[in-house]
């Protein structure tokens, strides 16, 4: 429990959190590896967990049918994966598979929403955290659509 | 004197001596004078004015390395007329050429600093020059980055420069797509991503970023949120640029003329004209 207490305050996505909170955290933290090829999670599946990302590299894919899976952003050693866990209703947007040796520590979803709903500032401290990652992914889907490399037409 | 800087409106024949493919749209072009003699020398950043007689001119940045005399190296992306008309152009095949002109990187004034290079697409094109001078005076300055986004891992530029780069110990280079296949290994998600994990001393750190405009405005915002300073920032414009020299208005950006002003800009001149959509 230490020890995942000494990680997740390392994390940047838990910088400044209140020890309380991170304490209140560990109740919900696992230590997690995943081999490469392993897939994390699928589109459609339960969203119970989400991950902080400690080394490795995970690729979050799309696919459409027959046509060849899309990867969309990797992430790595300091990112998150997952904000499905707090937004209902709780189902993953896409597939995330480890490219390499991964390790993380799992948070379960269900366990902190039941902290957050006893304990509104860890929801507001959290939320602080979760809303930018969110926001990223908008600003980097603008850009994606927007296909700013093409050439203007 | 070559004829080009005595007189600025009049190009001198050059000689491609290679014509290399890049990418699907973007291939690269060697040139040496028709005339005996060196061509003139250039600073990263700068561009000429590329012409196919009977069919027109376009600003093209220099792409090779102005540590070296020859040859004069142009990476071009085929968009229009004058650069489908380039992108035929053979070894032995004659265009025009004046040049160099504009404001370039400010390498010299970046010594003895850090230094991160943010491109996009072809953007690295105008950076290339800054990082070969960069690397040709190593201990002079800090820490160095290359920040580098692309279309898909099919679009990626100098490829053989890239790796040669990433395997320097000197230097931290970092590669990301929009979107890739399965087979692709590297990183996948927008440039600016890449900022926030480079490893520099914010107040002695100068960054040059060149892109489309609107990866360029993201790639200020993630600078300054790394607490870069809005004077350290430099930004190379892209306008359509006729006669180079400010006389004829094609360029002009608010109260500047881009072909003499810039192309490469502080950010706080031009902060207040980005992201508006009329100017």
């Amino acid at each position: 429990m230490e020890l995942l207490e000494k990680i997740l305050v390392q994390h940047p996505f838990l910088k400044d959190l209140e020890q309380k909170y991170v304490q209140l955290m560990v109740g919900c933290a696992s230590n997690v590896r995943f081999d490469s090829g392993t897939f994390i999670y699928r589109e459609g599946d339960e969203a119970n967990y989400f991950y902080i990302l400690r080394a490795g590299k995970v690729a979050l894919e799309i696919h459409d049918g027959g046509r060849e899976t899309i990867t969309i952003e990797t992430l790595g050693e300091g990112d998150v994966l997952g904000w499905a866990w707090l937004v209902p209703p709780y189902r993953r947007h896409a597939d995330a598979q480890a490219l390499e040796l991964t390790r993380a520590i799992a948070l379960d979803g269900k366990c902190l929403r039941d902290k957050c709903r006893d304990d509104h500032n860890l929801g507001y401290e959290l939320m602080m955290r979760i809303v930018p990652l969110i926001t990223h992914q908008l600003q980097a889907t603008q850009l994606q659509l927007m296909d700013v490399y093409g050439v203007k037409k | 004197m070559s004829e080009s800087l005595a007189n600025p409106l009049l190009p001198a024949p050059y000689r491609v001596l290679r014509n290399q493919r890049n990418t699907h749209d973007v291939f690269t072009l060697d040139v040496e004078p028709v005339k005996k003699g060196n061509s003139p020398l250039f600073s990263p950043g700068q561009f000429n004015m590329l012409y196919i007689f009977g069919k027109g001119d376009a600003a093209i940045s220099i792409s090779g390395d102005p540590t070296k005399e020859q040859p004069l190296r142009h990476t071009i992306r085929r968009a229009g007329v004058v650069t489908q008309a380039l992108e035929q152009v053979k070894p032995g095949g004659v265009l025009g050429i004046r040049g160099p002109f504009g404001v370039p990187w400010p390498v010299k004034e970046a010594e003895g600093q850090d230094v991160l290079l943010v491109a996009g697409g072809i953007g690295l094109a105008p950076l290339r020059p800054a990082m070969y001078t960069l690397l040709a005076n190593r201990d002079k300055y800090g820490r160095i980055a290359l920040f580098y986004g692309a279309r898909t891992p099919e679009d990626l530029l100098y490829l053989s420069d890239l790796e040669q780069w990433r395997g320097r110990f000197d230097l931290q280079v970092c590669v990301s797509v929009d979107t890739a296949k399965r087979n692709w290994m590297g990183d996948v998600g927008v440039v600016t991503k890449l900022i926030a994990k480079a490893s520099f001393d914010p107040s002695n750190t100068v960054a040059l970023v060149c892109g489309p405009e609107i990866m360029m405005r993201f790639s200020v915002q993630e600078l300054k949120k790394n607490e870069i300073k809005s004077g350290n920032i430099f930004l190379s414009m892209e306008r359509n640029m006729k006669c180079a020299v400010g006389f004829c208005g094609h360029c002009q950006y608010g109260p500047h003329f881009i072909c003499k002003d810039g192309p490469v800009f502080r950010y706080d001149q031009v902060q207040s004209l980005l992201g508006k959509r009329e100017v």
